[in-house]
C-alpha cells in the first residue's frame, strides 16, 4: 500500500516536473547580432538612442520589435526564426539609410533561421571621426581627430559643434561626462586637424584613469556621430 | 368538480388581478430617456457639467506630481524622486487619443441641435449647442497640442457591424487644418454665448475670445519657429504648419485678445494694492469679485467635489495633516524673477571669499518681482499666519555644517549646548515633505484653516484661462508682428501689478522677455509643456547635459535640465558679529541624479501601436 502511494506520488511529482516543457511556448533561440556600418567601419552612437525596427508580416496585428544599438554601433536581439523587414526610421542615427537593392527602397528583409552574428547594416553617414587620438600629460586630456565629411551632395550637412568628452565609466557621452570640451562648427579652421584639451577635475573616488571620446553634432540631426571610447590613463 | 372552480378562480386572479399597463410598465428610476431629458434646461446642464468636468488636462492642482517634470519644481515625496533620476522622457508622455469623449461630446452636439431640444427658449438651446461645441473645440485643441493633427470626427460615428470597419477609418488632418478647425468653432459660437464676467465655469463670450487668443498663438508659434526644427515635421502636414501661415495666426491671435482687453467686461485682479504679493496670491483662492478670472474648474466644500492640493502641498511645520510640502519650487524658477529695476540676477550668496550674511533669510529675497512671494513661500515668511522654519543647519565658521536628518533634529552644538538644528520644514535630502529646494509653493494654496485636513480637503477652484495671460497673449502676437511699444504696453499692465515701476520700452522687448514674462506669470499654471513645445526650445533647454544653474535666468534658451535649491543656514561663531545670521548655498538636491532630455521625438507624442493597427490610415509622428 504504502509502495503504491509512494509510486502515485512520485508519478505526480515528474508529472510536474516535465510538465513545463508542454505548457510554455518556445523561447527565441536566435540570435541576430550585428553592427552598423560604413565600408566596414562600425558608426560609433550614444547608448539608448538609436534604435531600428523589426516587423514581422503575415499577422494581423502588427507591433515592432525595436533593437538598440550600443555606443560602438553593434546591436544584438533574440528572436523566432522567421523572415523580417528591418527598418531604420527616418531620423534615427547621424546617418542616412541607403537604398536596399532587394526592396528598392530602405526596407532590408531579413531571413532568420538559426543565429545570425556578423550582420552589417550598411548606412550613409553625414560624417566620420577618423583617426581619433587621445593623450594624457598630467590631467589635461587631449583629443585629436580628422572630421571628414562623407555625404557631399544636396543632403550634405555642416558640423554644429565637435565636443570631448571625458567621463569615469565607458559610457561617454553629452549625458554621462565628467567635463568636456566644445568647439562650434563656425569656429573649425581645418577639420583634418581638430584638436581639444580638457582638465579632468578630481574624481571620486579616485581613478587613475578615464574614459575618453570626440563626437560630432551635426546640425539639423539629433544624434551624434562618435569616435570609438578610449581608456586613457592619467 | 370542487377542484376545477379553484382553478378557474386563480386563472381568473392571474389574469384580471392587476393591470398589466400600470403594473408592468414602470419608468425607470435609473435611466431618463432622451425626450425627458432634452426638454429639461436643469437636466442638459448637468450632461454638459459632465462634460466640462472631464475636459482633459496635464498639469492641474489636482496632479500636482506633474508640476515637477520640468524644471519648475522639485518632488519632495519618495515616490516621485524619480522624476528627478530618469532622463529622457517616453514618447508617449502627456499622449492623448480620446474618441470616445469626443463621440459623446458629438453626440451632445447632434441631440442638442435636434428638434429634441424645440422645447427650450431659442437662446438657451444655441448656448448648449455653442458649448457643446466649445468643449469639443477644446478637446481637439487638446489633442492638436499633443498629437500635432488628428482626423477631424465631427459627428458620432456608428458601427454597422458588416465586417469591414474600412469605412470608419479616418486619415489625420493637418495640424493647421485643426488649429484653423478650432479657431472657426469658437468663431462661430461666440455670440451664441453669454458675454457675463460672473460665469467661471461655462463657456463665455469672454472664455471664446481667450481661448482664439492661445490658440491661434499656438498655431502662429509653431509655423514660425517649427522653421529651427525642420526634422520635427511630417510631409503630409500632419505635423507642421508652413511659416507663411505665422503673420494671419499672429493677427488672429492679437485681435482676438485686444477684443476682449477692450471690452471691458474683465480686468486684472487687483483688490490689494498694498501688498502685491498677496494681492497676486488672491488672484487664484479668491473667489469673490474676482474679474480676473475667465474660466474655472470649481470645486465645493462638502459636495464630494473637493481638491487635495493645500493637503498635499502645505508647509510641514504647520500642516493640518500628517502630508504636506511636496512641491517644492526650484532655484530655477525662483532666480527667474526679476529685481525690481528690470534687471535679472541670480542670488547672490558670497562676496569675494566670505559670505553674505542676512539677518532674516527673508532678506535675501527682498526687492524683486511681488509675483516671488505670490508664487512661492520662501524662507521667514508665513502660511496661514504661521511662521515657517526652513534652514538647513548650523555653519560654523570653518564652513563645517551641523544638521540633522529628521525635521527640527536637536545635537549638540560646539559649546556645549544642546539646540535645534534644522528647521521644522528641512530642508533635509531625502526627507520627504521636506523644502528640499529650500521653498514651499504658495500658487493654489488654500489659506482657509481645515484646507490641509484630508477630510476636508479645499474648494480653491482650478483657473484654465485668465486676463494675465490673454495680456502676455497680446504681448507676444503683437511682439512678432512688429509692435514691439505696443508688446511692451501689454506687458507693462501685467508688470505693474507685480509691481514694477519702471515701465519697459519698446526696445527692450526681446523673445527673451516674452519667454521670462510668461514664465514667471504662469509658473504652476499648465503652461509651461506646451510653451517649450511651441517655440520650440524645449529640446534645447531640456538638452541633457549635466550643467550648472545658469547665471542668466533672463535667456530664454539656458540650459535648465536639473531642479536646484537653495539652502539657508544659521551662521555660528560665539562673539562675532554674524552669529546667529542667515548665510545661503545653492545646492543639488542628492536626489536629483538625472538631467532631463527632451528628444525631438517629444514634441509630438507617440500615437499607440494599437491605434495603427486599427486605423492605417494614421501615420508615425516623427523622430520616434
Amino acid at each position: 500500500m504504502i509502495k503504491l502511494r509512494l509510486l502515485i506520488i512520485s508519478v505526480i511529482v515528474a508529472g510536474f516536473l516535465f510538465s513545463c516543457g508542454y505548457d510554455n511556448y518556445d523561447e527565441p533561440g536566435s540570435s541576430f547580432q550585428g553592427r552598423i556600418v560604413y565600408q566596414g567601419e562600425p558608426i560609433n552612437v550614444s547608448y539608448n538612442d538609436v534604435f531600428f525596427q523589426l516587423w514581422e508580416p503575415g499577422w494581423e496585428l502588427n507591433y515592432s520589435i525595436d533593437v538598440t544599438i550600443g555606443q560602438d554601433g553593434s546591436f544584438s536581439a533574440l528572436l523566432f526564426d522567421s523572415s523580417y523587414k528591418l527598418i531604420i526610421p527616418a531620423a534615427q542615427g547621424p546617418f542616412r539609410n541607403l537604398i536596399n537593392s532587394e526592396t528598392g527602397s530602405d526596407t532590408i528583409l531579413i531571413n532568420l533561421s538559426g543565429s545570425t552574428t556578423n550582420f552589417d547594416i550598411e548606412v550613409e553617414p553625414y560624417y566620420m571621426v577618423r583617426n581619433p587620438q587621445f593623450s594624457a600629460s598630467g590631467r589635461n586630456v587631449t583629443g585629436t581627430f580628422q572630421a571628414e565629411k562623407i555625404i557631399t551632395d544636396a543632403g550634405a550637412r555642416d558640423i554644429e559643434r565637435v565636443n570631448l568628452y571625458v567621463g569615469k565609466t565607458q559610457f561617454v557621452d553629452f549625458r554621462t561626462n565628467v567635463v568636456s570640451a566644445e568647439i562650434g562648427g563656425g569656429d573649425i579652421a581645418d577639420p583634418n586637424a581638430i584638436s581639444m584639451t580638457v582638465t579632468v577635475p578630481d574624481l571620486t573616488p579616485t581613478q587613475n584613469y578615464v574614459y575618453a571620446r570626440i563626437g560630432i553634432k551635426i546640425s539639423g540631426v539629433e544624434d551624434m556621430i562618435f569616435s570609438p571610447v578610449q581608456k586613457v590613463d592619467l | 368538480m370542487k377542484k376545477f372552480s379553484y382553478i378557474l378562480i386563480m386563472l381568473f386572479a392571474l389574469s384580471w388581478g392587476c393591470n398589466d399597463d400600470s403594473f408592468l410598465d414602470r419608468e425607470p428610476t435609473n435611466i431618463l430617456i432622451d425626450s425627458q431629458v432634452w426638454n429639461d434646461k436643469a437636466l442638459i446642464l448637468s450632461i454638459v457639467a459632465d462634460l466640462y468636468d472631464r475636459i482633459p488636462e496635464y498639469q492641474t492642482i489636482q496632479n500636482w506630481w506633474n508640476y515637477v517634470d520640468f524644471d519648475e519644481g522639485f518632488g519632495s515625496a519618495s515616490g516621485d524622486y524619480w522624476r528627478h533620476k530618469n532622463n529622457d522622457w517616453g514618447y508617449g508622455e502627456w499622449g492623448l487619443w480620446n474618441y470616445d469623449l469626443i463621440r459623446e461630446v458629438n453626440l451632445f452636439i447632434q441631440k442638442a441641435e435636434s428638434e429634441l431640444t424645440d422645447g427650450l427658449e431659442p437662446a438657451d438651446k444655441a448656448r448648449f449647442i455653442g458649448e457643446g461645441r466649445f468643449i469639443r473645440a477644446t478637446l481637439y485643441f487638446e489633442l492638436v497640442k499633443r498629437m500635432g493633427g488628428v482626423p477631424l470626427i465631427l459627428e458620432p460615428l456608428t458601427y454597422d457591424f458588416s465586417g469591414d470597419a474600412t469605412y470608419l477609418q479616418y486619415p489625420r488632418a493637418k495640424e493647421s487644418e485643426v488649429y484653423d478647425f478650432v479657431l472657426s468653432e469658437l468663431d462661430e459660437i461666440k455670440n451664441d454665448l453669454p458675454n457675463d464676467v460672473n460665469v467661471k465655469g461655462r463657456a463665455t463670450r469672454g472664455l471664446v475670445l481667450a481661448m482664439e487668443s492661445r490658440v491661434a498663438l499656438y498655431a502662429a508659434s509653431i509655423a514660425k519657429y517649427g522653421a529651427t526644427t525642420p526634422t520635427v515635421t511630417l510631409p503630409g502636414g500632419e505635423v507642421g504648419i508652413s511659416a507663411s501661415l505665422a503673420d494671419a495666426y499672429y493677427t488672429k491671435a492679437l485681435s482676438a485678445a485686444e477684443e476682449l482687453i477692450n471690452s471691458g467686461t474683465y480686468s486684472l485682479y487687483q483688490e490689494n494694492p498694498d501688498d502685491l504679493s498677496q494681492n497676486f496670491a488672491d488672484l487664484f483662492v479668491k473667489k469673490a469679485n474676482n474679474k480676473e478670472v475667465i474660466f474655472v474648474k470649481d470645486f465645493k466644500l462638502q459636495s464630494g467635489k473637493v481638491q487635495p492640493f493645500t493637503v498635499q502641498n502645505q508647509p510641514w511645520s504647520g500642516a493640518e495633516d500628517l502630508e504636506g510640502g511636496r512641491l517644492n519650487p526650484s532655484l530655477n524658477l525662483v532666480q527667474s524673477f526679476e529685481k525690481l529695476d528690470n534687471t535679472f540676477e541670480p542670488f547672490q550668496t558670497m562676496s569675494g571669499a566670505d559670505h553674505i550674511y542676512f539677518d532674516s533669510p527673508a532678506d535675501m529675497f527682498d526687492g524683486r518681482d511681488a509675483r516671488l512671494k505670490g508664487t512661492v513661500i520662501i524662507p521667514g515668511s508665513k502660511f496661514k499666519g504661521k511662521d515657517l522654519d526652513i534652514w538647513a543647519g548650523y555653519m560654523l565658521a570653518d564652513g563645517s555644517i551641523i544638521t540633522g536628518d529628521t525635521y527640527g533634529a536637536r545635537k549638540e552644538l560646539p559649546d556645549g549646548t544642546v539646540a535645534q538644528v534644522v528647521g521644522l520644514d528641512g530642508p533635509i535630502n531625502s526627507l520627504e515633505f521636506s523644502a528640499q529646494s529650500g521653498f514651499y509653493c504658495r500658487k493654489y494654496m488654500d489659506p482657509a484653516t481645515g484646507s490641509g485636513q484630508r477630510g476636508l480637503n479645499s474648494e480653491v477652484w482650478w483657473v484654465r484661462y485668465r486676463l494675465g495671460e490673454v495680456y502676455l497673449n497680446a504681448a507676444e502676437a503683437a511682439f512678432e508682428l512688429g509692435q514691439p511699444s505696443k508688446a511692451a504696453g501689454y506687458l507693462n499692465v501685467v508688470r505693474s501689478r507685480a509691481g514694477f515701476t519702471i515701465d519697459l520700452t519698446a526696445s527692450d522687448v526681446t523673445f527673451d522677455r516674452i519667454v521670462h514674462e510668461r514664465k514667471v506669470e504662469l509658473a504652476f499654471e499648465g503652461h509651461e509643456l506646451w510653451d517649450m513645445k511651441r517655440w520650440r526650445l524645449a529640446h534645447v533647454v531640456w538638452n541633457g547635459e549635466a550643467v550648472s544653474l545658469t547665471t542668466d535666468p533672463g535667456k530664454a534658451d539656458a540650459v535648465s535640465t536639473r531642479v536646484y535649491g537653495l539652502w539657508p543656514y544659521k551662521y555660528y561663531e560665539p562673539g562675532s558679529p554674524n552669529d546667529g545670521k542667515y548665510v545661503f548655498q545653492q545646492v543639488l538636491p542628492v536626489e536629483v541624479t538625472g538631467a532631463d532630455r527632451f528628444r525631438l521625438g517629444n514634441y509630438y507624442s507617440y500615437i499607440g501601436d494599437d491605434i495603427r493597427n486599427n486605423n492605417p490610415q494614421i501615420v508615425k509622428n516623427p523622430n520616434q
